[in-house]
């Protein structure tokens, strides 16, 4: 009779039964998607640093960030007289290499490494040095001389500058620049390169140390058109390229363009012993915030990030989207299902109070007063529940569209080094541009909403407190509800 | 405080046991922000297998003595006994079990639950009792045909005439087998041939041994009563001629 009384009442207030439950699934599959679009976020998120960090770092150890001027000196391109070669018509083709690491941000010497190794709670430590190889290259025009002409076959030699002769005779000038990340050839397991995959030749191993050799990657590799057995130049030294890989994620590259081993990348750059980052995994995700203490109590000049730092060096449309979703869409459902609640408790107090008759008469007739309680509760529960699986499905619909549609974002992770405004101090044009590339990893991430276990209870777990929640108001009503004065109200 | 005695010429063949006590009764409640008196001293008995109607003016306390006996109100003061049990002093939960085994009530109104049918309305009345699924429905059953309306236990009450839902009414108070059936103005909304129907209803009921006690404004069927009753200013006098 419970059951059957149940479905008869629901079915006979059907307007109310449908604006309750409609209230509910509304705000039920708002809840569903916004957690589901938090959760694809943060995986997002935690795939754009990927690439640019790999997989298994917990922190990471940097320099200083430096102020423009202070110790950073621009890129400068200094050419001799005799320098470039000078074709018949006098025009002279130059170019430069150069290799220089992150322009505003400080190295850490070498010996960084083996202060983090003796860290307690360290798993696994790794160095590496980001640089950029830079290459200035260009025509130099002989300008025309007033005399007479030169016998041909004659080379001219370049005029002095604002002597007799021609002057600058115009010119073309270019900046090409690439990444290229020194790594220990052994590390696959912590750093950049531990999430990517090879898909071409190797990945760079002990043996490789203080050799001329550079994995690139697959996107470099496609655009600046090298393949494996092909050779590359670096600040002016030719590479033989050994691999190519790829980021596990289709839309993201990997962290640099080109890597080489670390104690030839040293050498190169000229820069000495030192490293730009160091990678740390922690032996358990307990222990993070201790080791970061730790590392920072032995290393006080040196910026130690976890995740959660590292994170909010994500930016671009990714970072909009979770703020969006963080503000705009937790507060909304916040609202909603507040909302959705209030209507809920109010149409059953209201209701119960428009059947005062019916339950002073079932306590008329014998009812208990916990029974008619647990006739109301449960009518409040049923309703939410109905809500709830409406919820349920409208949320998962809207999860599956998100999936189908699959939104691609793009987003950039890394320290960001700031640029000065006026250029790198002493630097020739542009000098203050290229320091920022080595530091940033522009990522295409495609947005997921996962369906988790915690987002489908989360829409069930609602619609049972809902219910509950409106069967306790309106059963607290109900119970107070004197049979004498139901039926004397009435009479 | 009145004292009423019945009438020995009045009274039924069979000298039955007292039903009912009250004793100095008094009820008082508010109502609108006034307090009302509804019942003043009512001293009063009511033996079992009597027909007992109750008469007098709106708002003399008819309804409110009729709550009294059905349990579904406690007087102010004074002693309602219902056999051995004070009803005055009794817990809530003994009313709720009083209400569900013993007294079985009739409203003018009817009170049928709308979304119900005939028969799921009177098995309502037997939901509080631990009776088994079977015998239920063999008691839904018979208490429907005693009624006259076992070919209309599918009908909801919006399919019934006024009649016939107030027989589903005394359908569903005397499907438990109470000691005593209370009526609170039971042909009130009633034309005249549906009211005498209920009334030869109610009064077969009653030659079978059931204690009937009715509110009405209806001489007619107060006529029908072994003994009538008058309560005005809450004052019960016995006007049984």
């Amino acid at each position: 009779m419970y059951a059957r009384y149940l479905r008869r009442e629901l079915a006979g207030r059907k307007k109310q039964t449908v604006i309750v439950a409609s209230g509910l699934a509304i705000a039920i599959a708002l809840v569903m998607i916004v957690n589901s679009l938090a959760a694809g976020v943060r995986d997002a998120q935690a795939q754009a640093l990927e690439s640019v960090y790999g997989v298994g770092t917990d922190l990471t150890v940097t320099g200083a960030q430096a102020e423009p001027g202070e110790g950073t000196r621009g890129q400068q391109f200094d050419f001799d007289e005799d320098a470039g070669a000078t074709d018949e018509e006098g025009t002279t083709s130059i170019e430069q290499s150069q290799l220089t690491t992150e322009m505003f941000r400080s190295t850490l010497d070498a010996s960084v490494l083996d202060t983090v190794l003796a860290a307690d709670g360290v798993e696994a430590a790794t160095g590496t040095l980001s640089l950029t190889n830079t290459t200035f290259s260009g025509e130099v025009g002989q300008a025309p001389a007033e005399s007479p002409t030169a016998e041909e076959g004659t080379a001219q030699a370049p005029p002095e500058g604002g002597a007799g002769g021609g002057g600058f005779g115009g010119g073309a000038f270019g900046l090409d620049s690439f990444t290229v990340m020194g790594i220990e050839p052994d590390a696959a397991a912590i750093g950049p390169l531990s999430s990517v995959t090879v898909t071409d030749g190797r990945a760079l191993e002990s043996a490789d140390a203080g050799a001329a050799v550079a994995v690139i990657d697959a996107s470099y590799a496609t655009t600046a058109e090298l393949a494996v057995g092909d050779t590359m130049e670096i600040a002016g030294e030719e590479f033989e390229v050994v691999g190519v890989v790829a980021s596990t994620s289709e839309e993201a590259d990997t962290a640099a363009n080109a890597y080489i081993p670390l104690d030839v990348a040293q050498d190169l750059s000229g820069v000495g012993d030192v490293l730009s980052t160091v990678y740390v995994q922690a032996s358990s995700s307990d222990g993070i915030s201790a080791v970061q203490a730790e590392i920072e109590e032995a290393l006080p000049d040196a910026t130690v990030s976890s995740q959660s730092d590292l994170a909010s060096t994500v930016s671009g449309s990714l970072s909009s989207a979770s703020a969006l979703i963080t503000n705009l869409g937790t507060w909304l459902s916040v609202i909603v299902l507040a909302v959705a609640l209030a209507l809920a408790v109010l149409f059953t107090i209201s209701g119960v109070s428009r059947r005062t008759r019916e339950f002073g008469t079932l306590k008329a007739i014998g009812w208990s007063n916990g029974r008619v309680v647990g006739q109301v509760a449960g009518e409040s529960v049923v309703q939410s529940l109905i809500g709830g699986a409406a919820g349920l499905v409208v949320g998962l619909l809207g999860i599956g569209i998100i999936n189908i549609v699959s939104p691609t974002i793009s987003t950039t992770a890394g320290t960001t080094a700031a640029a000065g405004p006026g250029g790198a101090a002493g630097g020739g044009p542009g000098g203050q541009a290229f320091g920022q590339a080595a530091a940033q990893t522009a990522t295409e991430v495609v947005l997921q909403a996962p369906v988790t276990l915690w987002v489908v209870g989360a829409a069930i777990g609602l619609a049972i407190i809902g219910g509950l929640l409106a069967g306790a108001f309106g059963g607290w009503r109900a119970a107070r509800l004197s049979p004498a004065e139901a039926l004397r109200s009435v009479g | 405080m009145t004292m009423i005695d019945t009438d020995a010429d009045t009274a039924p063949d069979a000298v039955p046991a007292v039903l009912y006590r009250l004793t100095d009764v008094r009820r008082t409640y508010q109502q609108k922000g006034r307090i009302v008196k509804a019942l003043t001293g009512v001293d009063l008995e009511i033996a079992t297998g009597d027909f007992v109607t109750i008469q007098g003016p709106t708002g003399g306390g008819k309804s409110t003595l009729l709550q009294v006996l059905g349990a579904l109100d406690k007087p102010t003061s004074g002693r309602v006994l219902l056999g051995d049990l004070d009803i005055a002093a009794a817990s809530r939960g003994e009313l709720e079990s009083l209400r569900a085994r013993e007294i079985g009530f009739v409203f003018q109104g009817f009170n049928l639950i709308p979304t119900l049918t005939a028969a799921e309305n009177v098995d309502m009345a037997l939901e509080p009792l631990s009776v088994p699924k079977a015998e239920r429905a063999e008691r839904v059953a018979e208490a429907l045909g005693q009624v006259g309306l076992a070919e209309r236990a599918d009908h909801r009450p919006s399919e019934l005439s006024g009649g016939q839902q107030q027989r589903v009414a005394i359908a569903r108070a005397i499907v438990k087998r109470p000691r005593v059936l209370l009526a609170d103005e039971p042909t009130g909304n009633l034309d005249e041939s549906m009211r005498d129907e209920i009334l030869s209803l109610l009064e077969r009921l009653n030659a079978d041994g059931l204690t009937l006690i009715a509110v009405t404004h209806d001489s007619a069927v107060a006529r029908r009563a072994r003994r009538r009753l008058r309560l005005a200013k809450g004052v019960v006098t016995d006007i049984t001629r």
